[in-house]
Order: structure tokens, then sequence, then C-alpha cells
């Protein structure tokens, strides 16, 4: 069972986002990073599928810069086998899904693999999208939103969420690709021996000619224009003071005033 | 020519998801600015009754289509009927509500016709002949405005809630409903589904509570949820959570509120170290009252909390507690 796990590396989650001068993304100074953690949970699925078939091979796949080395090396030292990072100021310019599917897509071209797990969305972007169009380039069968996955054969059976508490299960052939949604699972940490054996295995950089993409071919179809921070719609009583204080003061306006209490 | 604006309307066993009103708003506003037409389409088996429904609004006409094929969903077949729809009616536009259906086959359904998809988005804004859409990134702590700049039709999906499903207009007369031949004999199922089913019976039903105490991954580690018990417990109030802590097993499933959890609306909803992430804020939006506290002056809760405490909540909880006591004079 040969599994290639999408890797995006995104800001940590308790970052403090500042708006970049050019007002089109963040002040990515002092930002720290870390798995998306959709795609920890797929690297986490992807390792135990692994471990209980017995044989195969995980491999990382992640496109960005020089910094994603270090969630690649995270990912090898909890157990992927290798890692492909796309690296290439290129790739810069793929900064909508379908750049993104594309660059993907050129670098599994040549990979022997059953199945493909992506994350259901990034935690920066958000498109929930570039698994799918991934698997539309590669004519791979899909599911998305996936918390139980069951190979059967030459089919892999899955449990999707859908709305409001309901699931359901499919069953495709593979090879297929998979969107993991985050909680399928309990995340594993690295071990010491982990990083150790992970200096030893493979991560081959890949740049854009090496997959006949050029900055033209990745060009976006959508473009952020200008970010900004979200207007607020709804006049939100900030309550100060030291807690205590601030917690008497709370308590009297949902008594009083709110009357909830 | 690419023309007028096309509404895909979701359904489930005949009936209408509630969500694709909403999308409908956002059509009709985007079609009073542009001078759109826009039409709807359905698909499935047994969907009059949709179409009917859907055709009593402001819409120019209704398109159903009809197969075997698509009596149950699966993306192949929702995308080999919609790529047809789309290369016959040749729409500028098309628009989708952002759910966990659309999510499951629209990108493949663009990339399949080699077009751009803007996804979840809030609202948008006409700027000459462009349609810019306003999207949320880092789970809606910051707000971005998209240009699509590719050939229509231009796809695009609304976030649950950006819309109100109750302002959809009416029209003077019902729309025209028309059934759209569509061929899938070609259209390879590769899915084979199996009926939908909720996990074992919810253990508490918290759409009936008063009083809701929710905590997010702000409070860091399951021992910790004692402070919000004791908080419960003065209040009188019931536990909730955000899916982080669920997923860790801190709290039962059934506790979980938002998308994938309960939907529920009490006299007051207390969040705290709840960021505020989309797929939350619909479960919980519509209680009376919303407290939100959580260190992060800028946390996407605040922007619809009634009242906000910006700081630890590991200092202001304990507070908290005891006022409650003090103020029932225990
Ligand atoms: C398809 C889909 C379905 C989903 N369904 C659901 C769902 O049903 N329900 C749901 O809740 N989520 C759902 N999610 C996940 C959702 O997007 C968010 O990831 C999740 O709600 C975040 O939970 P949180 O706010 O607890 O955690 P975080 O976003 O990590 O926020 C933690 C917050 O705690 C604050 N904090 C940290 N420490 C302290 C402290 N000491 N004092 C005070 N504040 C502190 C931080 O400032 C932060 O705002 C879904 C996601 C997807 C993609
Ligand atoms: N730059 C990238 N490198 C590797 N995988 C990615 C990248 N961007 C997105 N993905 C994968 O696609 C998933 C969905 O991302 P998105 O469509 O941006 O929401 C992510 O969870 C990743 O698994």
């Amino acid at each position: 069972m040969n599994i290639v796990v999408c890797l995006k590396q995104v800001p940590k989650k308790d970052s403090i986002l500042r708006i970049a001068a050019d007002q089109k993304w963040i002040d990515d100074r002092d930002i720290s990073y870390e798995m998306s953690e959709a795609d920890a949970y797929a690297l986490e699925e992807a390792l135990r599928q692994r471990e209980k078939h017995g044989s195969g091979e995980v491999i990382v796949l992640a496109l960005g810069p020089e910094r994603v080395r270090q969630s690649i090396k995270e990912a090898l030292a909890k157990g992927a086998d290798r890692a492909i990072h796309l690296h290439d100021d290129i790739f810069n310019s793929a900064t909508d899904a379908a750049g993104v599917a594309r660059a993907l897509a050129a670098a599994l071209k040549d990979e022997k693999f059953d199945l493909v797990f992506t994350g259901l969305q990034s935690d920066d972007y958000g498109f929930a999208q570039v698994g799918l169009i991934l698997a539309e380039t590669l004519g791979l069968s899909s599911a998305t939103i996936v918390m139980e996955v069951q190979p059967e054969g030459d089919s892999v059976r899955v449990k999707r969420e859908l709305e409001s508490g309901w699931f359901q299960w499919v069953k495709i052939p593979m090879p297929a690709l998979l969107t993991i949604q985050s909680g399928i699972n309990q995340l594993r940490y690295a071990t010491l021996k982990g990083i150790m054996a992970a200096k030893k295995k493979e991560l081959k950089e890949v740049k854009a000619a090496d997959l006949g993409l050029t900055a033209q071919a990745l060009q976006p179809a959508q473009v952020i224009e200008k970010a900004y921070l979200p207007i607020k719609s709804k006049q939100t009583e900030i309550i100060a003071g030291k807690p205590a204080e601030a917690a008497a003061k709370l308590v009297e306006k949902l008594k009083f005033d709110a009357r909830v209490l | 020519m690419s023309e007028g604006i096309l509404l895909f309307i979701e359904q489930r066993d005949g009936k209408l998801n509630r969500t694709s009103l909403e999308t409908l708003v956002a059509v009709q506003k985007i079609a009073a600015t542009t001078g759109d037409t826009t039409s709807a389409v359905v698909l499935g088996q047994g969907i009059n009754e949709v179409a009917t429904e859907i055709a009593a609004k402001k819409l120019a006409k209704v398109y159903t289509v009809e197969d075997d094929k698509l009596a149950t969903y699966t993306p192949d077949a929702y995308v080999g009927a919609l790529k047809q729809v789309i290369e016959k009616l040749n729409p500028r536009m098309v628009a989708f509500s952002h759910t966990y259906r659309v999510r499951d086959f629209a990108p493949r359904l663009t990339a399949a016709l080699g077009k751009t998809f803007v996804t979840d988005c809030i609202s948008f804004r006409q700027d000459g002949n462009d349609t810019v859409f306003t999207r949320q990134i880092f789970q809606g702590k910051i707000n971005t405005d998209v240009r699509v700049q590719s050939a229509p039709p231009i796809f695009v999906s609304f976030q649950a809630g950006s819309y109100r499903a109750d302002l959809a207009e009416v029209g003077d007369a019902p729309a025209a409903v028309e059934a759209l031949a569509v061929d899938l004999s070609s259209v390879d199922v590769r899915t084979q589904t199996e009926a939908p089913f909720q996990e074992a019976k919810q253990a508490v039903d918290l759409t009936q509570a008063p009083l809701i105490v929710a905590i997010g991954r702000g409070i860091k580690e399951k021992d910790n949820i004692k402070i919000i018990e004791d908080l419960a417990a003065a209040m009188g109030a019931e536990i909730a959570a955000s899916r982080p802590i669920c997923d860790n097993e801190w709290l039962p499933m059934d506790r979980q509120i938002g998308s994938s959890g309960q939907t529920v609306a009490p006299k007051l909803y207390l969040a705290i170290g709840i960021s505020g992430a989309i797929q939350h804020v619909v479960g919980m939006k519509n209680s009376q009252t919303i407290v939100a506290i959580n260190k992060d002056p800028e946390a996407p809760i605040f922007d619809i909390a009634d009242y906000g405490i910006v700081g630890d909540l590991f200092d202001i909880i304990p507070a908290l507690t005891a006022e409650v006591k003090k103020a029932k004079g225990e």
C-alpha cells in the first residue's frame, strides 16, 4: 500500500496576524509555521494504514519555500518513508488552488500509489479545492471529508462526514484521492529515534523545470486584490478591568441588561 | 457568448437545502446590479416539488435534470451532468452554496471545465464589468477581495449564513420549469454509496438548554475542563464545545456545536477560548445573548458577541464562577 500525503505548511494557529504593507497577504515576518491541521491528520492516517497493511511507502509531497523542509522533516521523523519537495521561486506563482494542484499532479506523474491523501482544506487559504482538482487532473476517484478509511482489495471504503452529525459510507476504486478531516485519529509525536532515522531518508528537491512547468503555466486565475481585517458587524461591549472586576461587571450585565441569568 | 447566472439548487430526497435560497439572494443581488438573467438548475429524481418551490422565486427559468444515475448523489454523476448543462446553457456565472456536497464535487467540475472556482465567499462588490468576491482566509481572521482573471463562466460558492434566505425575491409569476436532457451513458459512476446514518443516539439535547457554556482549544488540556464544569454548575448551564475538544475525546461528540455537530440558540451562549471559525459559528450564532472570553482581541468570535472579555480564561473563569455564586446568594 503506497500512500502519498500532500502536506502544506501554514502559520502557527496562535500567530498574531497582521496585514502586509502591500495589503495583499499577511506580514510574514516573525511568523512561525506548522503543518496545516488536517494534513497532520492525513499523515497520521497514512502511517496507520501502512502499519496495518504491513508494507508499502508513505510519500510526503509538499510545495513551498525553504522553510517547508522543517515540516517535511517532521513528517519523516514521524514515520513517512520519503519526501518530494517542490521548491523553486517559480512555484511562488502558484497562488490559487488550480496552480498548486497542477504542480502537485506533475510531480505525481511517475509515482506509483494506491491512495493520495490531502487535508480537506488548508488553514491559510482554505480553498477546499486542491485535493479534488488533483484527483480530476490525475483521473482518480475521490471522496471528501473522510473520517475513517478501510481498504478492501482494489477498493477503499470510507466514512464521509455529512452535515449536522450525519455520516455515510462510500466505496470507491483505487487509486483514489481522499480529503481527510481533522480528528479522524489521534496524532503521534515524533520520537528521538524517529528524528535520527529521518536524517537518512530521501528528501528530493524538485524544480519547476524538472516538471516542465513555467511561471506562465502556473499563473493564477484568481488573485487577492486586497487583504484586510474583517469589519465588525455587531457592536460588542468589551468589558475591561481586572479579572474579578470584569467578571462582576459581566454578571451584572447578564442579570440586569440581558436578563439571561 | 456566455450569458446570465446559473444557480445550483441542492436537494436531498426531494427536499430543498435551505442554503440554496441564501445563495439565490446573492444571485438576485448580483443580477440587480448587472442586469443578468438568472436561472436555477436542480438534479436528481423526483424533484418536481423542489423545482416548483424554487420556480416561485424571482428567476427567469428553472431547469430540471433527471436521470437514474442522479437518483443518489455521487460526484461522478453530478460532475458529468452539470458539465453538460453548463456547456449547453453557457452561463457567465455559476453559483453554489458552500455545502459539504458542493465541496465534494464542484472543484472536480470546475477542474474538468478548466475554470477557476472562488469558494466560500461572504459577499461581492460589482466593479465595472467585474464581480469582486470577498472570501475569508485564516479561518475568518482576515478578509480578502478576490478578482477572477479567466474567461467565463466564473464559478463561485457562498458561505452558509452570508445572505438571508427569507429575503429571496418572489417572482410576479412562477418561473418556467424546463426539463433538460443529459446523456450520462458514458459517465462511469465509481462511487458505491450506503445509506446516511447518525452515530449512536444523542445522549444530550443541547437544543433545549437555556444556558450553554462552550469551551474551545483555549482550555489547553483535558484536566482544565474542571474549571468550566464548576462555572457551568454555578450557572446551571450545559457544557458544549468546539470540534477540537470533541476530536480529542475530552468531551463526547454530542456536545459539539457547529456545522458537523448540533445547532443551538440558547438564551445565553458563553464561548470560552473559542476562536469563532465559521463552522462553529453557524451552530450558535442565533443565540439570544453571546458572550466571548478570549485572549486574542482580534478573534472572530468577538464579531458576533454581545459582550466580550479580552483576557486569559484561566484568570477570568474562576473569578466569574465566584461572581455567579455571589449573585445567586451562595
Ligand atoms: C468541514 C468542516 C467542518 C467543521 N465542523 C465543525 C463543527 O461542527 N464545530 C466546530 O467547532 N468546528 C468545526 N470545524 C473546525 C473549525 O473550522 C475550527 O477549526 C474550530 O472550530 C476551532 O476550534 P477552537 O475555536 O476551539 O480552536 P482555535 O481556533 O484553535 O481557537 C482557540 C482560541 O482560544 C483562544 N485562547 C487560547 N488560550 C487562551 C486563554 N488562555 N484564554 C483565553 N483564550 C485563549 C485563542 O486566542 C483562540 O481564539 C469544522 C471544520 C471543517 C473544515
Ligand atoms: N502547497 C501545497 N503543498 C502540498 N499540499 C498542498 C499545498 N496546498 C494545498 N495542499 C493540499 O491540499 C489541501 C487542501 O488545500 P486548499 O485547497 O488550499 O484548502 C491541503 O490540506 C493540502 O493537503
